[in-house]
């Protein structure tokens, strides 16, 4: 199979990765949903409806923002930003939550059940489930629901219910595990609207159409402002929704190079991390074939990283598959490189990014020193950073007992490699999409 | 060749009752714990044991055995334990096959396990996640090594997929009684005869029932339409209560008593 051919396949692979290794009792549902969904991709009433939500609702199309004083600390290139965190409820995850809610409703179910990690998902799975008159229960981790107690109140604002999952390891991974688990006895009336693009098929095809929006906007947008399509396009990958969704339209312009960042955490060597293409192998996962953190018995290992957003031991199929074909190629970045480069856009440009997204970032201030100026990178800013001020106040020290956990870098400062064990910052482990 | 499996059906057919199938994960509360209640499992009546492969993420599992099988892999238990507690219960007599997660079998590599599990006197394999049209290799290698393919049917399973999975399996069908996780509950679900009497349209198969079985009062009454009643958790259940492994024999000793003689009762 070529980078340039359909997929997934009938079956939901992308070559070998994908498919449906799921129990069978969800077997009849999840054919229902890819009948319905398939219905509703070619329904342009449906479309209209989306749309109508995404431009009305969700603020779309968000901004291309270019980002000059940034970028002098990239070489020298031009970066355009992405601007996903000026979406509604704060990060691309509102684009695919409206159009899975959209999707519940016209599979007649009356209940949407998701998990989450740091809140953004689950967030904006209440948020559209307030708007539709949907039920609506969160599954996250214990630890994360004290650790996010803010998301945990907003989605209780917004009506939804907030499950705390005390199993496993108490992590993304296991709030998917619990909401799998619900969806198993509710699957009658409920439908369960997985974050990003992983999950037994048709979820990682679904979602992935529903986040291409991100990048179909961009590539008009830098033609646009540049006049030319970027050398490079930038995103951060846990699940991988927000890079598939800004890839997905660039894929057939093989000039332009993909890049997706993951979460190294704190380097290779202390195993504390979320580098799954970059350090991981293929494997099985939450119903699907994907690279995975596993040990040789096949157990899922334990994540880490600062974003927790990108702290999950799978991917996407998807880009197990990029991978493969070359297409798309990934690096870890550490999270004091990512730290640096979050405070680098705050106070270059004025603007605070998420964790997640300043992976994103920091690849581009490496990938910017390598095309050097006269190069054009485009970078997904995935979502804001409202939510990590607690954790970046800290790892600043700006929060807590004064004591910085990292110097303030100056702006000509490269960051420091791995070993950035903050001592109230690096531990934000478990999370979520 | 006919698997111990296969002939423990026919012996309770021939004694006019369903089978007891008695599940519990390996190396809980040690590995040769796990041996010796398996074992004390069938000396007290189950006809087969299933050998449960303890996974990080059994997302099919209730809480009973989510907590069983975290106790087992934070106590070490990995992949070559579970196959030498097959060769330990399978050597001392009692048919026996694995029930696991498909990732660690991928992970051993799906030929090399099939070879282990046939080399362990292990009849087959029960994959909760994995259904016949991803099971390709499985197959293949269940074909090569003379084991039992064993999938499981839901009540949300169309006519049409219970052809395709029965016509996958061999040894048994895994009928689940009620669309859920694992776990013992007040009452099986009245599903689960629907389901059986669906599948036999289109199986000469033996069908067993599992999920939420606890006691011999539920076991009596699943037996009365289904050709072997599996219980898991209520098991689990009596090792992870007792205060020391002598303790948990006695409770499982116990409880699989009861069951088997509610199979007995049942028709």
């Amino acid at each position: 199979m070529t980078a340039g051919a359909a997929v997934p396949d009938a079956a939901g692979y992308f070559g070998s990765y994908g498919g449906r290794l799921a129990p069978e009792a969800l077997m009849s549902a999840l054919a229902e949903l890819t009948a319905a969904y398939a219905e509703a991709r070619a329904d342009p009433a449906f479309q209209a409806e989306l749309a109508a939500l995404l431009t009305g609702y969700a603020g779309r199309p968000t901004l291309l923002t270019e980002v000059p004083r940034f970028a002098a600390q990239a070489g020298g290139c031009r970066v355009f930003l992405k601007r996903e965190d000026m979406a509604h409820t704060g990060s691309h995850k509102i684009n695919n939550v409206l159009g899975q809610a959209l999707l519940t409703k016209r599979l007649g179910k009356r209940r949407v059940i998701a998990e989450t990690g740091a809140g953004q998902h689950g967030v904006a799975t209440a948020t559209a489930a307030a708007l539709l008159g949907l039920d609506c229960v969160v599954y996250m981790g214990e630890e994360d629901t004290r650790r996010q107690a803010l998301n945990v109140a907003r989605m209780k604002m917004l009506g939804a219910e907030v499950v705390p999952v005390t199993t496993g390891s108490r992590t993304l991974k296991d709030a998917m595990n619990e909401a799998f688990r619900n969806w198993v006895s509710t699957v009658e009336y409920t439908h369960y609207c997985i974050g990003s693009v992983g999950g037994p098929h048709p979820f990682p095809m679904m979602v992935r159409d529903f986040q291409r929006v991100i990048g179909v906007e961009a590539r008009e947008q830098i033609m646009q402002a540049a006049g030319r399509l970027p050398d490079a396009v930038v995103a951060c990958v846990g699940g991988g929704s927000n890079a598939i969704g800004i890839f997905h339209a660039f894929i057939p312009d093989a000039d332009v190079a993909l890049l997706g960042c993951e979460a190294g955490g704190d380097g290779r060597e202390t195993g504390r991390n979320a580098a799954t293409l970059t350090f991981g192998s293929a494997g099985v996962l939450h119903g699907m074939r994907t690279y995975i953190l596993q040990d040789a018995d096949g157990q899922t290992l334990q994540t880490h990283s600062i974003s927790a957003g990108l702290d999950y031991p799978g991917v996407g199929p998807e880009h197990a598959w990029l991978k493969e074909t070359g297409r798309a190629s990934y690096r870890p970045v550490s999270d004091s490189e990512a730290m640096h480069a979050f405070s680098v856009l705050c106070r270059t440009e004025g603007i605070i990014p998420a964790i997640e997204s300043s992976h994103a970032l920091a690849g581009a201030l490496q990938l910017g020193r390598e095309l050097g100026p006269g190069g054009v990178l485009l970078v997904n800013l995935s979502g804001r950073g409202d939510k990590d001020v607690d954790i970046a106040g800290r790892w600043f020290g700006h929060l807590g007992n004064g004591s910085p956990a990292q110097d303030l870098p100056s702006l000509t400062d490269s960051p420091s490699t791995g070993g950035g064990t903050a001592g109230t910052g690096g531990g934000t482990a478990g999370a979520a999409w | 060749m006919v698997s111990a499996v296969s002939a423990a059906f026919e012996k309770a057919a021939a004694e006019q009752r369903a089978a007891l199938i008695g599940y519990l994960p390996a190396g809980l509360p040690s590995v040769d714990g796990a041996i010796e209640a398996a074992i004390a499992i069938a000396e007290a009546g189950a006809d087969i044991i299933e050998i449960g492969l303890p996974y990080s993420d059994p997302l099919m599992d209730g809480p009973v055995i989510q907590e069983a099988v975290h106790r087992a892999l934070t106590g070490g238990t990995h992949v070559a334990d579970v196959l030498d507690t097959v060769r330990a219960v399978a050597g001392a007599g009692i048919p026996t096959l694995i029930m696991t997660y498909w990732n660690p079998v991928e992970q051993h590599g799906v030929g090399t396990f099939a070879r282990e599990l046939a080399d362990a006197g292990g009849s087959g394999l029960i994959t909760p996640d994995l259904t016949p049209e991803e099971a390709g290799p499985w197959l293949a290698a269940a074909a090569s090594y003379d084991l039992d393919p064993v999938f499981l049917v839901a009540p949300s399973s169309s006519d049409e997929r219970i052809g395709l999975i029965t016509s996958a399996c061999r040894g048994f069908v895994y009928a689940a009684s009620l669309m859920g996780t694992t776990g013992a509950r007040e009452s099986v679900g009245s599903e689960a005869e629907g389901l059986v009497r669906r599948v036999r349209a289109h199986t000469s198969l033996p069908v067993a029932v599992g999920l939420g079985v606890r006691d011999g009062k539920q076991a009596a009454a699943v037996a009365a339409f289904a050709d072997g009643v599996i219980v898991g958790s209520a098991l689990v259940q009596r090792l992870l209560a007792a205060d020391s492994p002598t303790a948990g024999l006695a409770g499982v000793r116990e409880l699989a008593s009861e069951l088997a003689s509610g199979v007995r009762a049942g028709r």
